[in-house]
């Protein structure tokens, strides 16, 4: 508490607490009230799986899920979402099991450099919670939400189509 | 045949996992204690005289421990020691819109920033030079007055190799164009990225988003004065870099700089913006080439007269300017060839190397007129190609040394597969068909810095309990080299791939590796890597036979090849057989499964057992192998631009529909043969094919960076445009090996050479579409459009 408010005096703002649930866990930081939510996650809780590449809403690299819906962080002031549930990228995975999505990814060599891959996995996790079976266009719009330089996106389609037919497969 | 356990089979990158679930950290994502973050202010002119700068309000700011400015740093530096003309912050004089001025370290990200606004800058704004033609007229004032010219020259490149005119004279068809190509730029996911820590005893670690950790270490230690024992380098994760994070930059400098003169260390990011500040892309390139082609002897000679627009500074100009011309001496003999290439420097942010480096504008207009001549012969585009592409260990004009070529039976599979004969001519109109080749080095053979150590080492250790580490300075980049460095140390050894551990891009715990450059860590990296883990595999057959109570077996000296033309003539690291595909380790051993098992006896040992038994001795299990590209080329000026080990080959076929109301051209469909050698992983080798269709069709159809007096214009990635999911097409991939004896396991390069015959192949659809040619890209819709309309009403 000290070094924050120590901080307070440099800035020479006022810092407010901000209390956020995140990845199930309840977080609560004293911060400058304008900090966005990619500023919260990465600078202040250090979960820097949700990645910077624009601060502009371009990218689409920060993605997350709030409330189960897939928001870039980037753009979201952090203050407005005390009310809400956030999922980072670090709480996709169950324990040791990997989403589907996330196993298709690395098996159908749908990670390069992998800056991109954690907001394809969030966006994809919403389209699989969703959609029984998305088609091609689905797909690809979910696809499109973040630019990825590295594959060309083959790869990353034939991975959510892989995960659309194996989650079909487990569905009655 | 492949008889291996892990080379040539799929494999995921060994850190996937890392990457799917937000663990891997890249540069930005590293958390020092203590930290401070710089900031850089830039400049608002293309061009002016800095007449002063007050930092004195800024400095004063609680909470702001430095401020730099250009007197701060002695020296300037450049990735090529021929051009070190490149300051950290600008002295005196600014030379583009974004060119860093001065920096500022405070306690918190928002102090810097606030720090900035608080420094102020007296410019005197100069009238800029703001294209190539008009940096050729004379100048009082150039960009760089130390070249004593008297206009913004760079580089002028002139070579010549047979008899051009005889050539065009034997020609039965001669066609000369202009061709016109903006500025295209990488739009890698993760923006530039530094951070410096400093120890007590003043050390410096860097951690940094780059391709050339080594080249990042000597130009620091250069430009900070300082020994250079007192860097160390780190790539950690990198969010791609396809050749705009291969030079050293000047937030390095500063980064480290500002962690010198605070003892404090030092966080610093770009911001999307100044990423195309930042730029290093694709040169704009005026050119114009004349071919002479006959149908009976294919090209007979070809000329190019080539107007690079550098930007401000040098970065890779030198050899970009090379590579214009040089590397139109593949995929098919040119007789007669002659160029001038000119690069030219201008208030813009610089051009360096990207993707294809300088062989891609060329490539375009070389391909394009080849489709015209072969065209305007009644040829068969995709099957004259086939005939002209170069046979095996020929020797170029330019005396080039090629070795391995599978594109031929490549391209007639694309053919085939692609329904080529069915289609080409004969589609209704709007749809069409085409084809284009090209070629890339595998790495250069001459260094950057002149020297005789090798140009890639690997160190590798086996340890007491059994793994097997690789230590590399190759950087991977999102490629994947780490991973194809751990397959390849896996197989020889006979572990499986998760026993194998990488540390690379260290430049304190790994040896030099040049980087990440011109398609060289494969090929180099590679060799070394496989030549450590057969030393290593030597050892553990020693230890074996100790324990199995056999005779220790005798290699073959190594002899240089009898024709004086693979390895260069001399005598290669083991013997013959070990070379390429299929190596006989000549051990008598089966190294499998954690077993090492004496063919002859059938008697066998676990691994384990045989690392026990060779550690006894020396307490540690280390070798070394590393890679040393063979003497190649001619004595003229200029002979080593181009010289590789070998070269990759590539053809696309790509079929599109052009909209004829509106000029929009979509690609439907794209076959692809690219001859890398051997395969080492298919996954990743599919990935870097797919990923230079996607970066070729956005230069073809749609990327642009776009300048207003100097000023980057759409410096974000929803106004620069890249192709998305829905513009990519599928791509088919045929096989289209060759045996490359002097490649790891029998590999070639995969990561550029594919990008080249994208963009032609593109064009030459559109004609066949449309029957209309483009000499300028992108091949936007409203172009498409024109031409056609004037096309019609011809």
């Amino acid at each position: 508490m000290d070094s924050e408010i120590k901080r307070t005096l440099r800035d020479g703002g006022a810092v407010r607490l901000l209390s956020l649930e995140v990845n199930g866990q309840r977080q609560q930081r004293a911060v400058m009230p304008d900090i966005t939510l990619l500023d919260f996650l990465r600078e202040e809780l250090g979960l820097t799986g949700s990645k910077r590449g624009c601060d502009l809403g371009e990218c689409g690299c920060c993605a997350v899920l709030v409330d189960g819906r897939p928001m870039l962080a980037c753009l979201l002031p952090a203050a407005d979402l005390e009310h809400s549930a956030i999922t980072t990228i670090e709480g996709i995975a169950e324990g040791t099991t990997l989403h589907p999505l996330q196993q298709a990814m690395i098996d159908e060599g749908a990670v390069q450099c992998g800056y991109c891959t954690p907001a394809m996995v969030i966006n994809g996790v919403h389209l699989f919670a969703g959609e029984l079976r998305p088609d091609a266009e689905a797909i690809r719009t979910c696809i499109s939400a973040t630019s990825c330089r590295c594959t060309g996106y083959n790869r990353i389609v034939q991975a959510f189509e892989r995960t659309a037919e194996r989650l079909a497969e487990d569905r009655p | 045949m492949n008889a291996y356990r892990i080379v040539g089979t799929p494999q995921p990158q060994i850190d996937a996992r890392d990457k799917v679930t937000g663990r891997a950290r890249y540069t930005d994502d590293i958390r020092l204690p203590n930290c401070l973050h710089a900031a850089i202010l830039r400049s608002p002119h293309a061009s002016a005289r800095i007449r002063a700068i007050d930092t004195a309000r800024a400095a004063a700011l609680p909470g702001v421990k430095a401020v730099l400015t250009g007197t701060d740093f002695e020296r300037t530096f450049g990735v090529l020691p021929i051009s070190k003309d490149e300051p950290a912050l600008a002295r005196e004089r600014v030379r583009y819109v974004g060119e860093p001025v001065a920096a500022v370290a405070a306690e918190t990200a928002a102090l810097a920033a606030a720090a900035l606004a608080l420094i102020t800058v007296d410019y005197a704004p100069t009238p800029p030079v703001l294209d190539a033609r008009q940096a050729l007229k004379p100048t009082d004032d150039p960009l760089h007055p130390e070249l004593q010219r008297d206009n913004n020259l760079h580089k002028q490149v002139e070579q010549r190799f047979g008899d051009p005119e005889a050539g065009f004279a034997q020609a039965s068809i001669v066609i000369e164009k202009r061709f016109t190509f903006p500025s295209v730029t990488h739009a890698f996911s993760e923006p530039h990225a530094v951070q410096v820590e400093i120890d007590g005893r003043g050390n410096l670690t860097v951690y940094s988003a780059t391709q050339v950790p080594h080249y990042v270490h000597l130009a620091l230690a250069e430009v900070l004065g300082i020994d250079e024992h007192r860097v160390r380098v780190i790539k950690p994760h990198l969010g791609g870099g396809f050749g705009g994070k291969s030079d050293p930059f000047p937030h390095e400098m500063i980064a480290a700089k500002l962690a010198l003169v605070t003892g404090r260390n030092v966080r610093l990011r770009f911001s999307r913006e100044d990423v195309f500040f930042s730029h290093h892309g694709r040169h704009p390139t005026q050119l114009t080439m004349k071919l002479g082609f006959h149908p009976a002897h294919g090209i007979t000679a070809l000329t190019g007269d080539f107007l690079i627009d550098g930007g401000a500074y040098g970065s890779f100009g030198v050899v970009t300017t090379y590579y214009n011309g040089v590397l139109l001496q593949g995929p098919y003999p040119v007789p007669n060839f002659a160029f001038r290439c000119r690069r030219m420097y201008t208030n813009k942010p610089m051009c360096g190397a990207m993707r294809g480096h300088g062989g891609v504008n060329p490539r375009f207009a070389s391909e394009v007129l080849m489709d015209m001549a072969m065209v305007q012969s009644g040829l068969d585009p995709c099957q004259a190609r086939i005939d002209l592409i170069h046979r095996e260990n020929t020797l170029t004009i330019n005396e080039f040394r090629i070795t391995s070529v599978g594109l031929r039976r490549g391209l007639e599979e694309a053919m085939r597969r692609s329904g080529w004969r069915e289609k080409y001519g004969k589609l209704p109109y709007g749809k069409g068909i085409g084809v284009a080749c090209g070629f890339f080095i595998s790495g250069s053979a001459l260094p950057i810095h002149r020297n005789q150590q090798p140009a890639s080492t690997v160190r590798l250790t086996v340890e007491f309990d059994g793994a097997v580490t690789v230590y590399s300075g190759a950087a991977d980049i999102g490629q994947g080299s780490d991973t194809v460095l751990a397959m390849m140390a896996a197989e020889v050894l006979g572990v499986e791939l998760g026993q194998v551990k990488v540390v690379a891009a260290d430049t304190r715990l790994t040896p030099v590796d040049l980087g990440s450059y011109s398609s060289r860590v494969t090929f180099m990296a590679g060799n070394a890597a496989r030549n450590a883990a057969i030393r290593m595999r030597r050892l553990l057959v020693a230890a074996a036979c100790r324990l199995l109570a056999l005779p220790e077996p005798v290699y073959p000296s190594p002899t240089a090849p009898a024709d004086g033309f693979h390895q260069g003539g001399r005598a290669p690291d083991f013997d013959a057989e070990f070379l390429g595909a299929n190596p006989d380790y000549r051990d008598g051993f089966a190294f499998a499964d954690g077993r090492i098992r004496h063919l002859d006896s059938g008697k066998e040992t676990g691994f384990l057992a045989a690392v026990h038994a060779a550690i006894e001795g020396p307490g540690i299990l280390q070798t070394v192998g590393n890679y040393r590209p063979p003497k190649l080329g001619g004595s003229f000026k200029g002979a080593g631009a181009g010289l590789s080990p070998t070269y990759s080959f590539t053809a696309f076929i790509v079929e599109v529909s052009v909209d004829p109301d509106t000029g929009f051209v979509k690609v439907d469909k794209a076959t692809c043969a690219h001859d890398c050698g051997f395969a080492l992983n298919p996954l990743a080798v599919r990935g870097q094919i797919e990923g230079c269709f996607h970066m070729g069709m956005g230069q073809a159809l749609m990327e642009e960076v776009l300048h207003f007096d100097g000023a980057v214009q759409n410096a974000g990635l929803l106004e620069y445009k890249i192709p998305s999911p829905f513009e990519q097409p599928e791509i088919d991939i045929v096989p289209s090996s060759s045996d490359e004896s002097e490649g790891p396991f029998g590999a070639k390069e995969a990561g550029e050479g594919p990008l080249a015959p994208v963009i032609p192949a593109i064009a030459n659809a559109i004609f066949d579409a449309v029957g209309v040619r483009l000499f300028e890209l992108p091949l936007r819709p409203d172009r498409v459009l024109a031409a056609m309309r004037r096309a019609a009403s011809r």
